[in-house]
């Protein structure tokens, strides 16, 4: 699957790409040339300054990354089995249930971005669709087991893009900032949570008022485990659904006249509107869509493997915001949101599973993905100053070999 | 005039990956003279200026400034050495003073540390009192025209000491009284000795104000010449590299019937301000009715309201005889007209969408483009090509991105989209803005073509020569009225009045 290459202008001549002139005008350009170069330096850099903390305190950065990798199950590819008694395929299956999260909050920023919009509220799209999810999952029990999951899923994916849509009608009609908003957004969400299993609220499970915590899915609405065991977090079919979603991102910005207008939109609002498109439609729109992804996240975690959560959860979680720094890293591409969440799912198990204090600072083990995590976001926002560390670096030669006519001249 | 060589570039030679952008060009500059570099887009003149600004490194060849080799690292290399550069786009603050601008980064010091705001527009004054290059020093860069911009331009260069000035493409934002003006400027900065290196494409400017004319073509000096004996033939000749018609053909119109109706229009900018003020006309199958005026008279909104890109307060928009009254630019576009906007990177290309996906931008929602919502890039494709052979679009393929095209190659894409369209009504915004001689010979014959298939064309320029070339007839348009009307035969002289107003011309 090759992405277009949502990046602008190659310069077909240097004539063209000495009149952008400005330093960072021409390095937009390099780096929308240069692909794939950037994201891995980010990640290669955010992993370097990751290493370099881990050394000051006293520890081998290169045996804590090697416990990451195999603490993740990543090193299940050197002896793959599917019996999860195999720690290494038991790591794994816990890696790709974050991946499959990722993989969809990261599309929910992707999307947006795609149409020029940049969707901060992922993770309360992904609450809504959680809190949906359950509702549905929890009544409605003794449902045909395939019409409660797709009501479920349905239901929260839905809320998830009118949550989202919210905030995308509020950009077309009154011009609203969608950063400004979705945070807002997000606030009302984890507020909404904090109530509605909050003591005496509308999902607290019923049959234990003493703790706010929502009742269990019924057995109907969970989703299918094909790898491992139900009651150890096994790898659920949301898996699948997540790589579906890959293809399906992929298809509609590249295959549909939706996804035409969303690029052509994000590219050149002007441009759209001079075109005949809807400009306003298609911000709502996306934004919808970008909410739809989230939503369905917060279904799948919640039919796959959570099955209840309560108000303790809702402060603790922040794979919506993770979502962010997959898609950036992804270039907003769906091979590249896929990647990323790998990564991302990858650090978030592989630095709380199999690090021991012989390898890091057990106080830095978790945080040492949210570091790497604010790093990637910082670097991909400085991504210019990367393209110039690495510019500079390639110059010296063909530099080095001008000397002489300088000298002569 | 002084023989004095100030500046020789010898056998400057610029490679970029993949294209030489100067081969063994030579250039010299004589004091008190302005030099013109003449050459079509992508000819190399902006990559000669930069590597004499510093800005580039030469691969090979020799600069000497007044006989003396010189390398310049860096732009304040060449500032130290006396060179100035005044680009296209003007690098100003715009929160800051006329006189701040000019003295950014060599500030007299008031006690070691403060700017000495008084001794900064004392020099900036002096400065452009000298050289009849008026501006306030202590108004707002933000409050000033685009005109006394560029003399904000050339006064900070002279205030860093410039002998030797760059203009790159000076006139190109400027309207022709403006440009009048610099004209005398720059005869009394060389009559004050300082020689001009002057970037242009414009032939008959070129004619005007330069001693000596070099030209450029596809990184290699073609020639240099004197401005005696120079014709804006033979210098078109060298500049594309064969015979260029400069003048339109065209048999007269043969008028049929009335496709774009337009009845007592007015229209409100976003400001709220009456842009457009009761304006009338028709445009006939066949013919081209050219809109002149100077920028800002109301042209953009008239054309968005005929266009549906903005709505209008009052009266009536007819195509073909169909009302089309507040119609959206979607409903503008389904009822036959087309538009080559003034804008093609704004607003006429998605500049990082391919030539493929450009082309599509108007009925990819429509067969064979797409169907049920379903795209089908195949078919976009093989239509692009399909017209980029038919429009003799170079510098790429259906899937190159528009982005990447040169200038007048991305306004063939535009014309090619609005013409395979088969449009009614044709509305042609500033068509040839910012292209070479041969793109626009091109741009000119295709929209004669067009009339002559049937196709009723309004021409909007700020280039008279454009207007006074194409057009069979003219409206003048001031302020937001049409002020005057001429078929046949009219001088520019008259139109160029009515343009300001029918006011006599005020020198500023």
């Amino acid at each position: 699957m090759t992405d277009l290459d949502p990046q602008g202008p190659i310069p077909e001549t240097p004539e063209e790409e000495a009149e952008t002139g400005a330093l960072a005008a021409r390095l937009a350009l390099k780096q929308r040339a240069g692909g794939i170069v950037v994201p891995v330096m980010t990640a290669l850099l955010a992993f370097m300054i990751g290493g370099v903390v881990v050394l000051a305190t006293g520890h081998n950065p290169l045996l804590a990354y090697r416990d990451i990798f195999n603490g993740a199950g990543l090193n299940w590819i050197f002896h793959p089995t599917t019996n999860v008694a195999n720690t290494a395929a038991y790591n794994l299956t816990q890696t790709l249930l974050q991946t499959t999260t990722l993989i969809l909050c990261g599309l929910a920023v992707a999307f947006a971005f795609r149409c020029g919009m940049f969707n901060i509220g992922g993770q309360g799209q992904y609450f809504i669709g959680l809190y949906v999810a359950n509702w549905i999952g929890v009544n409605f029990s003794g449902m045909n087991t395939v019409l409660h999951i797709l009501l479920a899923v349905g239901a929260a994916t839905l809320a998830g893009a009118l949550w989202a849509g919210i905030a995308g009608f509020l950009k077309a009609s009154v011009g609203a900032h969608e950063v400004i908003s979705t945070i807002m957004l997000n606030w009302i969400a984890i507020w909404i949570g904090e109530w509605v299993f909050g003591d005496g609220g509308p999902l607290q499970n019923p049959d234990n008022k003493s703790v706010p915590i929502s009742g269990d899915v019924a057995d109907s609405a969970k989703l299918p485990v094909f790898w491992g065991d139900k009651q150890l977090q096994g790898l659920h079919v949301g898996f699948f659904v997540a790589l579906a979603a890959l293809v399906v991102f992929w298809l509609i910005l590249n295959r549909t006249t939706l996804g035409y207008e969303v690029r052509a939109v994000g590219f050149n609002p002007d441009a759209a509107a001079y075109g005949g498109i809807n400009v306003k439609k298609n911000l709502f729109r996306a934004m919808a869509i970008s909410g739809a992804f989230a939503g369905l996240a917060g279904a799948l975690d919640m039919l796959g493997y959570l099955y209840h959560f309560g108000v303790s959860d809702v402060p603790v979680s922040s794979v919506g915001f993770l979502g962010i720094a997959v898609a950036l890293l992804g270039r907003n591409t769906a091979v590249g949101t896929g990647l990323g969440a790998l990564l991302f799912g990858a650090l978030l198990f592989g630095t709380t599973h199999g690090l021991t204090s012989n390898v890091i600072q057990p106080e830095l083990a978790g945080n040492l993905t949210y570091m790497i995590q604010g790093l990637i976001v910082l670097f991909v926002g400085a991504d210019v100053l990367i393209l110039y560390v690495w510019n500079t670096r390639r110059k010296l030669r063909p530099r080095a070999k001008a000397r002489p006519t300088e000298a002569a001249a | 005039m002084a023989e004095e060589i100030v500046l020789e570039m010898q056998g400057v030679r610029k490679e970029f990956p993949g294209v030489i952008a100067n081969d063994d060009v030579d250039l010299d500059v004589r004091r008190g003279e302005v030099h013109a570099l003449l050459g079509e887009n992508g000819a190399g003149k902006s990559t000669l200026v930069n590597i004499l600004y510093g800005l580039y490194h030469p691969d090979a060849g020799e600069i000497r400034l007044h006989g003396k080799p010189v390398t310049f690292a860096s732009a304040r290399d060449a500032i130290g050495a006396g060179i100035g550069m005044v680009h296209q786009h003007f690098m100003l603050i715009p929160v800051m003073t006329v006189a701040e601008n000019i003295v950014l980064g060599m500030e007299p010091k008031k006690d070691g540390v403060l700017l000495d705001e008084r001794a900064a527009e004392a020099g900036v004054r002096e400065l452009s009192e000298r050289f009849g290059l008026l501006v306030d020093p202590a108004s707002l860069v933000s409050d000033i025209t685009v005109g006394q911009e560029q003399r904000v331009e050339i006064l900070k260069a002279l205030y860093r000491g410039a002998e030797l000035l760059i203009l790159d493409e000076p006139t190109a934002v400027l309207t022709p009284q403006e440009a009048h003006e610099l004209f005398g400027i720059i005869r009394s900065l060389t009559a004050d000795g300082k020689s001009i290196i002057f970037i242009s494409h414009k032939l008959n400017e070129v004619l005007e104000i330069a001693d000596r004319i070099t030209v450029l073509r596809r990184g290699k000096k073609i020639e240099t010449v004197p401005r005696e004996g120079a014709t804006e033939a033979s210098l078109a000749r060298a500049m594309v590299g064969r015979e260029v018609l400069l003048q339109v053909e065209k048999t007269p119109a043969q008028p049929g019937d009335v496709l774009l109706a337009v009845d007592d229009l007015h229209v409100f900018d976003d400001r709220g301000i009456e842009k457009v003020r009761g304006i009338s006309f028709e445009v006939r199958a066949g013919e081209i009715v050219g809109i002149a005026g100077v920028d800002g008279n109301g042209q953009t909104e008239l054309i968005d309201a005929i266009t549906g890109l903005q709505k209008h307060a009052s009266g009536r928009v007819e195509v073909a005889g169909r009302d089309v009254h507040q119609a959206t630019a979607r409903r503008m576009l389904d009822a036959g007209v087309g538009h080559i906007p003034e804008d093609r990177q704004r607003r006429g290309l998605v500049l990082e969408f391919s030539i493929a996906e450009n082309i599509a931008l108007h009925d990819y929602a429509k067969m064979p483009d797409s169907r049920w919502g379903w795209l089908f890039p195949a078919r976009l494709v093989t239509r692009a090509a399909r017209l980029i052979r038919e429009f003799d679009v170079r510098g790429g393929g259906p899937l190159t991105r528009a982005g990447g095209l040169s200038g007048g190659n991305q306004q063939k894409v535009v014309v090619a989209r609005e013409i395979a369209r088969d449009p009614k009504v044709l509305v042609a915004a500033q068509p040839t803005r910012g292209l070479d001689v041969g793109a626009i010979e091109y741009l000119h014959r295709r929209i004669v073509a067009e009339r002559d298939q049937g196709r009723a064309i309004l021409l909007v320029s700020l280039e008279l020569d454009e207007i006074l070339s194409l057009s069979d007839r003219i409206l003048v348009i001031y302020e937001g009225e049409i002020v005057g009307v001429h078929t046949g035969d009219v001088s520019e002289e008259q139109i160029g009045l009515e343009m300001l107003g029918g006011k006599e011309r005020t020198a500023a």
